[in-house]
């Protein structure tokens, strides 16, 4: 537990040592107040809730996460210090855990400074708090299926750039699934079961159950499910892929 | 103790590492010599558990590098080729991370202190290492590698990129460790090898050519025992035919750059008293002698003999 702590702390500072983490939470304010007030309506609704900025922050993460994922084992393959980290006495799993948790409180960190937003809508009216709360939950259980995605696509290549785009590539896949317009191409020929496989695989469905104030139990297990699995997918893809 | 049994590394079809057995001894300082691409690096990625072997087997002081591999990487330091390091890091940050990954406790600070007066890092010590010149790099990444002061040590070219005062430090600092530990250095710098090490092994296309102490290759060099004559004015055919016909002589060779400069190489191996049948003939001669010594071999000419020879019988097979 010590050494993911460990890992977790060095690569939490390795965020905050460049630009990037400043950029990219600059960036993640800027958009989520674009989307919320002009795309989402947020004034014209006349809605004491925040459904106008949770709504975009699958389309928002989409682009963003990557960005933040990409250089978790691609730069450790390019520099070499992979290696380094992997003759130590540590096992490849709690590397894999440490660096994960790093880049998922990174981006909590970024979705707690949207609180102004939370302390608008208080102002204006009176919402309801607790499904704010399951909002930002769901939001940022969200965030660890995108950034699980990430670091096993960030795995697989030395190279920052393919590994943004691939994981854009396959989280665009995980989100489009739940899609109205994906669903009922699928509608027209297969049976109901098939459809509600393709939609129960998106993270657009369970994410919208959560950020309605639902929090059940099957869309926590679904977004669970999603980081362990990928995790323990970019523990393999670094063991396959060591010696090159 | 690390025993090496049949290892094995196959990248695809190609024989990277192709069964090499080595046991190495608490107190030896071993040097793993051979041409580029002859397996060093690769056998020291699987010795220190970075990649797996296709077969044979690993044990350092009865860990098992694979079925034990938290416990064996606890007896090693590492220092992996180029050095690489968390750029954006100090040297005191990275070395306190490698410490507390280690979990070194009570001991971390007094040993972070030693290793960075020891590899003189004080300058640089809160400096990024991205930042650094490449000497201090390699330091940086020594200082890693015998922090916990491990027993086993694995160095590959921990010299590269150094500056001759640099590389004589580093020697200096491999000699001082040795005693009860277990250092293996991968180089193709072959003065190191005769400096510092206790025994050298030679591969070549994943085998073992050689494994004897440098002495004991260097006498196998065609030099072993040469005597190397420079004379001042003379002339040169007719001392080539002098020289030539003393009994126990093999060849003479005349150096490239200085015509008066004559290598003898005896026949035999007995023929250690070569040096005084030339110091005779040059009384006899009444030659002006500007130099005269004797050679105790050339690594140098030993390696290529092996490593090319190997090459050769591959390319007919």
């Amino acid at each position: 537990m010590t050494q993911v702590m460990v890992i977790f702390r060095r690569e939490l500072g390795s965020y905050f040592s460049t630009p990037l983490a400043y950029v990219f939470i600059v960036m993640f304010l800027i958009l989520t107040g674009v989307f919320t007030f002009y795309l989402g309506g947020f004034y014209e609704r006349r809605q004491a809730d925040l459904t106008p900025f949770f709504m975009f922050h699958p389309w928002l993460y989409l682009f963003l996460i990557p960005a933040v994922s990409m250089r978790l084992w691609a730069e450790e393959r390019k520099s070499g210090t992979l290696e380094l980290l992997l003759t130590l006495p540590v096992p490849l799993k709690t590397a894999v855990l440490g660096k994960f948790l790093a880049a998922w409180v990174f981006t909590g960190v970024a979705l707690v400074l949207t609180f102004p937003i939370w302390l608008t809508v208080n102002y204006l009216g009176e919402p309801d708090n607790g499904v704010i709360l399951a909002g930002y939950i769901g939001s940022w259980l969200m965030a660890g299926g995108f950034l699980a995605i990430g670091s096993c696509l960030s795995a697989a290549t030395s190279n920052q750039v393919i590994a943004f785009i691939l994981t854009v590539v396959v989280c665009f896949v995980f989100v489009a699934a739940g899609f109205p317009l994906v669903l009922e191409a699928f509608q027209s020929w297969a049976p109901a079961v098939v459809v509600d496989a393709v939609a129960g695989l998106s993270f657009l469905t369970h994410f919208e159950a959560v950020s309605r104030g639902v929090l059940d139990f099957r869309d926590l297990l679904y977004f669970l499910i999603m980081c362990v699995g990928w995790l323990y997918a970019t523990a393999i893809v670094i063991d396959m892929k060591k010696a090159d | 103790m690390i025993t090496i049994e049949n290892l094995k590394k196959a990248f695809g079809g190609f024989m990277a590492v192709d069964g090499i057995t080595l046991n190495v001894s608490p107190g030896e300082v071993l040097g793993f010599l051979g041409p580029n691409g002859a397996g060093k690096s690769t056998t020291m990625k699987m010795l220190t558990g970075f990649i797996k072997p296709s077969g044979g087997q690993i044990c350092l002081f009865g860990f098992d590098i694979l079925s034990d591999a938290i416990r064996a990487k606890e007896l090693i330091g590492y220092l992996p080729e180029g050095a690489p390091a968390y750029g954006d890091m100090t040297p005191v940050q990275f070395l306190t991370f490698v410490a507390d990954i280690r979990g070194m406790g009570v001991r971390k600070a007094q040993r972070i202190n030693d290793v960075i007066c020891r590899l003189e890092l004080n300058n640089v010590a809160n400096r990024p290492i991205d930042t650094l010149s490449k000497g201090y790099k390699r330091r940086v990444g020594i200082a890693q590698a015998i922090l916990h002061d491990p027993k086993v040590l694995i160095l590959d070219e921990p010299t590269d990129g150094l500056d001759p005062n640099q590389k004589h430090q580093v020697r200096e600092l491999i000699r001082g460790l040795a005693k009860d530990k277990i250092v293996i250095v991968s180089t193709h710098i072959l003065e190191e090898v005769t400096a510092v090490c206790t025994r050298a092994v030679i591969i070549a296309n994943g085998r073992v050519l050689a494994d004897a102490t440098p002495s004991e290759l260097e006498n196998r060099s065609r030099y072993h025992h040469a005597v190397t004559v420079s004379l001042k004015d003379d002339d040169t055919d007719k001392t080539l035919k002098v020289l030539k016909s003393l009994t126990g002589v093999k060849e003479v060779e005349v150096s490239p750059d200085h015509s008066a400069r004559y290598t003898l190489i005896p026949n035999s191996e007995q023929s250690s008293d070569l040096l005084a049948a030339v110091n005779k003939l040059v009384q006899e001669n009444g030659w002006v002698v500007d130099e005269i010594f004797m050679e105790r071999g050339r690594l140098d000419d030993v390696f290529r003999q092996l490593t090319t020879q190997n090459t050769r019988r591959g390319e007919i097979a």
